[in-house]
C-alpha cells in the first residue's frame, strides 16, 4: 500500500518531503495556530465581542473609511458599508457563519466517510467494490453544478449549503480511511487479534480506527480551509448565505459595487478569507508533516 | 605483512559521543581507540545499544546535531571532526563510502535502478574521480548482478533484497573508495545471499585495496570475513584482536558469553547459554566495568574501578581486570 | 501412539490470484504453497526451514486460519479446521496461538502491555478481574515485573516485547504455538534468552510447537522433526537429527553447509536467485540452482520418497548423490 501511494505521489510532493526530511521536523506555525484559535473564538463568542450587531445600520456613518483614514473614527475601526453597518462586526459575524458551516459540513461528511471507509476497507470483497464505486461517482461530481442544482431545487439557506458540502466531501474521507484500513489490517497486531478470536467489529474500532485517526484529523483540518472557500464562493455567486445573514463571501459580493469608492468593503472580507483558509491549511500541513512523513494523504 | 608497516588509513583516538542532558549524559561511545590499515577488514560486533552504529556515524559525521562528539578521527592524516561540512561532503561517497542495513528503503522507489546508478556516476565524473569508461552496466556486472541490462530498467520493488543490496554496494563502490563502512549489510537477507554479499566485500578489498569496517551483530559474518574484530559493550570497546584469536580464545567475559549464546551443535544435542539480565541504560551506568552486573566472574574491584587496557599479545587487548587470568 | 496428531496437513496448497496487470491482460496466479503434508504429535516441535519466498509463512497463516488453503486440508486433533462451526472455531482459537517475527509490529502501539496480554482472554469471555490476575502471573512466567502491565510497547526493548508477545500467546492456555521466526529480529544474547524460555515453556506446559525459521542451528535447538521448504514445496522432511545432519536433498545440503560454523566464507555457495513465481521452471523447482541437475530434472517433478527410515526427500538423484557418483551437470537454467 505504501509503495503504491509513494508511486502515485507527484514528484513535487516527494521533493517537498525530501526537503522536509533534511530540515527535520517542521516548526509549529505559531501565527497560524493563533489565528485559527482567534477565528474559532470569534465564531463562538460572536456577539459578545463584536462592537455592534452585524446588521445594525448607523445612518450617521455610511461608507465610513477605516479609523486611520480621513473621515474615519475609532467607533468603526474597519469602517462601515453602504448601510452604515460596522465592518469589524460583520467580519466577526461572518466568521461565525463561515466556520459553523465549514465545521458542521466537515463533521458530518467525516463521520459518514469514516464509517463507510472502515466498512469497505475491513470487509473487502463486494461490499468494498460497491462502496468504492459510489465513492468514485461522488468524487467525480462537480461541486458548483451540484450546488446550482440543489439551490434551484431546495432553495438557498445554510442547511442546504451544508448538505451540498457534505455530499461533495464525504467521499474523500471514505477513500482515505479505506486505504489506511487496508494497510493497517495487514499489520501484525491486527492479525494477532484475529488469531486471538477478537470479533471483527471490535478489531475495527479498537485496533484499526485509532491508528487511522491521525490521518483523518489532518484531512479534517485541511478540509475546514477548503470548506471556507466553498462557502465563500457559493455566497459570492448568490447561491449560498442570503442577506440579512452575513458571511465573508457574501460581504465580498455586496462590496463589489462600491469597490472604486470604498475599497474596505471588499478588501476586509477578502483578507479574512485568505488568512482564515491559509491558517487552517498551514496548521493542517504541519499536522500532516508531523504525523504522516510518508505523505500518503 | 606489508599492511602492518604502512601508515593507518583511519585512526580513532579517545572518541566519545554523548547524548542527552549535560549533567547526566548517555555516552553511546566512550573513550574509544582504534586504527585501521589500508586493505584491512575490521569487524565491529555488539548488540543493539552497544554504540557500534553511533561509532560509524561519528566517523563519517552523520550523527544528529544533538550529539556531542569529543576526541579525534584521523583519516589519511586529516582530522575529520575538524573538516567543514563541504570538505566532508567531498570525501563522503568518493573516498569514504557507506552501505546501510536496509536495502528496502535505501533506494528511491520512484526511480529506476538505472536512474539511480547514473546519478551516482554523474556525480563521480563531475568530481573527476571516475572516467567515462565506467558505465552503469559495468558497475552492476562488477557486483555480479544477473541480467544487468534488464535491472537498469527496473524499479527497486521489482528486485529481491539480495539484488538491491548488490545495487547499493555497486553505488557505494562506484568511485573505488579507500574506506567502506557497512552497517549491518546482511541482516535483512537470507543466509545464502548473506554469503554472496560478504564475498563481494572481500572481492572489493582484494581488487582495490579498500579498507572495510563491517558492523554487525551476526558473529559468523565477522568470523568469516574480517581480519580483525572489535567487541563493543555499552559504548565501550571491551576486546580487540585478530579474528581467529578472539574467536578461539576470547579473553573478555562478555565476548565469551556472546559466543556461548550462539547455539552450539555437538552430535545430536544443541546447547546455548543465555546471558542473564539486560543491556544497561547508558545514562545510568554504575561505577566500574559496565558488564559487571551480568558477569559470571566479576570480583569486587570490577564494581568500583574502570578496567584498564590489558595487552594480551600481538594487537590483542581487552578491558577486563581478569583478562590475563581468564579460563 | 494411538492419539491423533495435534496438527496434520494433508496436501496443503495455496494459490494466490494476482490482480489484473492491465485491462486486457489475463489474471495470473502464483503458487505459494503446493502439496505440503506433515503431522506433529503432542509435546513435540516441528520445524519448518526455508528462505524468504519459500512459502513457510503462508503455511503459518493457514494454520492460524488467517488464509484459506486453495487445496488440501488441515486437521487439528482430528478436526478439519476449515470446516468448523462457530463454537468449534472459538475452541480452536483457544487451542492455537502464535508469536510473530517482528516484536515492533506485533503489539498495538496504542495499548498498554496489560491490555495487550489480556486481549485473547477477554475475547474468549474471561472477566476483567480474572484476566488481570492472570496477566501478572504471565508476566512473571516470562521473566518480567508485574509493573510492566501498565506501560506502552514503545517503552520496551525488542527482547522484552517478544516476551510480552509470548505472554499474550500463553494467556489462553493454548496447546499449540505457531512460532513464525520468533527470534530472527533479536540480538544474539536476547535470542538465547527467548529460545531457552520457549524450551522451558514447552517442558513445563507440554506445548506443541510449529517453529518456522531460517537459522538452522536455532531450528535444530528446538525441533524434533523438520521440513525443508523450497519455492512452496517440501523438498525434505524427517527427524531433525537426520535431516540437518545427513541431508539428502541438494538444497538442504547447501543450507547445512552454509550454516556450518567453521566453514570459511565461500566454501559453500548457493548461486542464483529464486525463480520467478510467475514463470516457475518445469520439473524440479530447484534445478535452476542445483549443480546435479540433468534432463530428468527438467522433465519430471520429483515426489517425496523415502531416503532413510526417518527421512523423505524429493530428489530424483539422492541415492547417486549420497553414493558420490552423480555427475555435476547443472544448474539447468530456464530458457529465458
Amino acid at each position: 500500500m505504501t509503495r503504491v501511494a509513494a508511486l502515485n505521489a507527484s514528484s513535487w510532493w516527494s521533493l517537498r518531503l525530501r526537503w522536509r526530511r533534511r530540515t527535520g521536523r517542521p516548526r509549529l506555525p505559531v501565527l497560524s495556530m493563533a489565528l485559527c484559535i482567534l477565528l474559532i473564538f470569534a465564531a463562538v463568542a460572536g456577539g459578545a465581542i463584536a462592537p455592534f450587531a452585524p446588521d445594525e445600520p448607523d445612518f450617521t456613518a455610511i461608507l465610513a473609511p477605516p479609523f486611520w483614514m480621513e473621515g474615519g473614527s475609532t467607533m468603526h475601526l474597519l469602517g462601515t458599508d453602504q448601510l452604515g453597518r460596522d465592518m469589524l462586526s460583520r467580519l466577526i459575524g461572518g466568521a461565525r457563519v463561515s466556520l459553523l458551516t465549514a465545521g458542521a459540513a466537515v463533521l458530518v461528511a467525516g463521520t459518514i466517510g469514516v464509517a463507510l471507509g472502515l466498512i469497505a476497507g475491513y470487509l473487502g470483497g463486494l461490499v468494498e467494490a460497491a462502496i468504492m464505486r459510489v465513492v468514485d461517482a461522488f468524487l467525480a461530481l462537480p461541486f458548483i453544478l451540484m450546488a446550482l442544482a440543489f439551490v434551484s431545487a431546495l432553495g438557498t439557506g445554510i442547511g442546504n449549503i451544508i448538505l451540498v458540502m457534505i455530499l461533495t466531501n464525504w467521499a474523500r474521507y471514505a477513500r482515505l480511511v479505506r486505504s489506511e484500513v487496508v494497510s493497517i489490517k495487514k499489520r501484525d497486531f491486527v492479525l494477532l487479534a484475529r488469531v486471538a478470536g477478537v470479533r471483527p467489529m471490535a478489531i475495527a474500532l479498537r485496533h484499526v480506527l485509532p491508528n487511522a485517526m491521525t490521518s483523518i484529523l489532518v484531512l479534517a483540518v485541511l478540509d475546514i480551509g477548503r470548506a471556507i472557500i466553498l462557502e465563500s464562493s457559493l455566497s459570492f455567486l448568490g447561491l449560498g448565505i442570503q442577506p440579512p445573514d452575513v458571511s465573508w463571501g457574501l460581504a465580498l459580493a455586496e462590496g463589489r459595487t462600491y469597490m472604486s469608492v470604498a475599497w474596505w468593503l471588499t478588501v476586509w472580507p477578502g483578507v479574512a478569507i485568505v488568512l482564515g483558509v491559509m491558517s487552517f491549511n498551514l496548521v493542517g500541513d504541519w499536522l500532516r508533516a508531523s504525523f504522516d512523513p510518508r505523505g500518503v494523504l | 605483512m606489508h599492511r602492518e608497516t604502512s601508515p593507518p588509513i583511519l585512526t580513532v583516538k579517545d572518541l566519545t559521543v554523548a547524548f542527552g542532558p549535560m549533567e547526566r549524559p548517555a555516552r553511546a561511545v566512550a573513550g574509544l581507540n582504534l586504527t585501521l590499515q589500508p586493505g584491512e577488514i575490521l569487524g565491529i560486533a555488539g548488540e543493539s545499544g552497544s554504540g557500534k552504529s553511533t561509532l560509524c556515524n561519528a566517523i563519517i559525521r552523520t550523527l544528529p546535531r544533538s550529539a556531542r562528539v569529543g576526541g579525534e578521527v584521523r583519516y589519511d592524516g586529516r582530522q575529520l571532526l575538524a573538516l567543514s561540512e563541504r570538505e566532508m561532503r567531498g570525501l563522503r561517497g568518493s573516498e569514504i563510502s557507506m552501505v546501510l542495513q536496509n536495502p528496502m528503503t535505501s533506494l528511491d522507489p520512484l526511480f529506476t535502478i538505472g536512474n539511480q546508478v547514473d546519478e551516482v556516476l554523474r556525480e563521480r565524473r563531475r568530481q573527476g574521480q571516475s572516467n567515462d569508461q565506467v558505465t552503469a552496466i559495468g558497475l552492476l556486472r562488477r557486483v555480479h548482478l544477473t541480467a544487468p541490462e534488464l535491472r537498469l530498467r527496473q524499479y527497486p520493488h521489482q528486485l529481491s533484497g539480495g539484488m538491491r543490496q548488490r545495487v547499493l554496494t555497486a553505488m557505494a563502490t562506484a568511485a573505488t573508495p579507500r574506506l567502506l563502512i557497512a552497517d549491518e549489510p546482511t541482516t535483512a537477507l537470507d543466509a545464502s545471499i548473506q554469503d554472496e554479499i560478504l564475498l563481494l566485500f572481500r572481492e572489493i578489498r582484494d581488487r582495490a585495496g579498500t579498507a572495510i569496517i563491517i558492523v554487525t551483530h551476526d558473529l559468523s559474518a565477522i568470523r568469516r570475513l574480517s581480519d580483525r574484530i572489535i567487541v563493543m559493550y555499552a559504548g565501550r570497546l571491551v576486546e580487540e584482536g585478530p579474528t581467529a584469536t578472539v574467536f578461539s580464545a576470547p579473553r573478555h567475559p562478555y565476548t565469551r558469553a556472546l559466543l556461548d549464546s550462539l547455539p552450539q551443535v555437538e552430535g545430536d544435542t544443541v546447547t546455548l547459554k543465555a546471558i542473564p539480565g539486560q543491556v544497561p541504560n547508558l545514562a545510568e551506568l554504575p561505577h566500574g566495568c559496565a558488564f559487571a552486573d551480568r558477569c559470571p566472574v566479576a570480583i569486587a574491584r570490577c564494581r568500583t574501578e574502570d578496567p584498564t587496557e590489558m595487552q594480551l599479545g600481538l594487537r590483542h587487548r581487552a578491558f577486563c581486570w581478569l583478562a590475563d587470568t581468564a579460563s | 501412539m494411538t492419539e491423533a496428531p495435534v496438527i496434520e496437513a494433508r496436501s496443503l496448497g495455496k494459490t494466490f490470484i494476482l490482480p489484473r496487470g492491465g485491462l486486457f491482460e489475463a489474471r495470473r496466479s502464483v503458487i505459494a504453497v503446493e502439496d505440503v503434508s506433515f503431522s506433529v504429535s503432542r509435546g513435540t516441535t516441528f520445524g519448518i526451514v526455508g528462505e524468504s519466498g519459500s512459502g513457510k509463512s503462508t503455511v503459518a497463516k493457514m494454520l492460524l486460519k488467517l488464509e484459506r488453503p486453495t487445496s488440501g486440508t488441515l486437521w487439528a486433533e482430528g478436526q478439519d479446521i476449515f470446516a468448523q462451526t462457530a463454537a468449534q472455531e472459538r475452541a480452536y482459537r483457544r487451542m492455537v496461538q502464535t508469536v510473530f517475527q517482528d516484536p515492533y509490529g506485533a503489539l498495538s502501539p496504542r495499548m498498554r502491555a496489560g491490555r495487550i496480554i489480556a486481549e485473547p482472554m477477554r475475547a474468549q469471555g474471561t472477566d476483567r478481574a480474572t484476566a488481570k490476575a492472570k496477566v501478572a502471573q504471565l508476566l512473571e512466567i516470562v521473566g518480567m515485573q508485574p509493573e510492566a502491565a501498565s506501560r506502552y510497547p514503545h517503552e520496551f526493548s525488542g527482547g522484552q516485547r517478544q516476551r510480552i508477545a509470548i505472554a499474550r500467546a500463553l494467556s489462553v492456555d493454548p496447546r499449540l504455538l505457531v512460532l513464525d521466526e520468533p527470534v530472527s529480529a533479536l540480538d544474539v544474547s536476547v535470542r538465547a534468552q527467548v529460545l531457552s524460555l520457549l524450551q522451558e515453556m514447552q517442558a513445563r506446559l507440554g506445548l506443541t510447537y510449529i517453529f518456522i525459521g531460517h537459522d538452522l542451528a536455532v531450528v535444530r535447538y528446538l525441533s524434533e522433526s523438520v521440513g525443508v521448504m523450497y519455492f512452496g514445496r517440501l523438498v525434505e522432511i524427517g527427524t531433525a537429527r537426520q535431516v540437518l545432519r545427513r541431508p539428502a536433498h541438494p538444497y538442504t545440503q547447501r543450507l547445512v553447509a552454509l550454516a556450518a560454523a567453521k566453514a570459511p566464507l565461500g566454501a559453500a555457495r548457493l548461486q542464483g536467485e529464486l525463480p520467478n513465481p510467475l514463470n516457475p521452471p518445469s520439473g524440479c523447482l530447484f534445478r535452476t540452482r542445483c549443480s546435479y541437475a540433468d534432463a530428468l530434472c527438467a522433465a519430471k517433478r520429483p515426489e517425496l520418497r523415502e531416503a532413510s527410515p526417518d527421512q523423505r526427500v524429493a530428489c530424483h538423484h539422492h541415492e547417486a548423490i549420497a553414493a558420490g557418483n552423480k555427475a555435476e551437470t547443472g544448474p539447468l537454467l530456464q530458457p529465458a
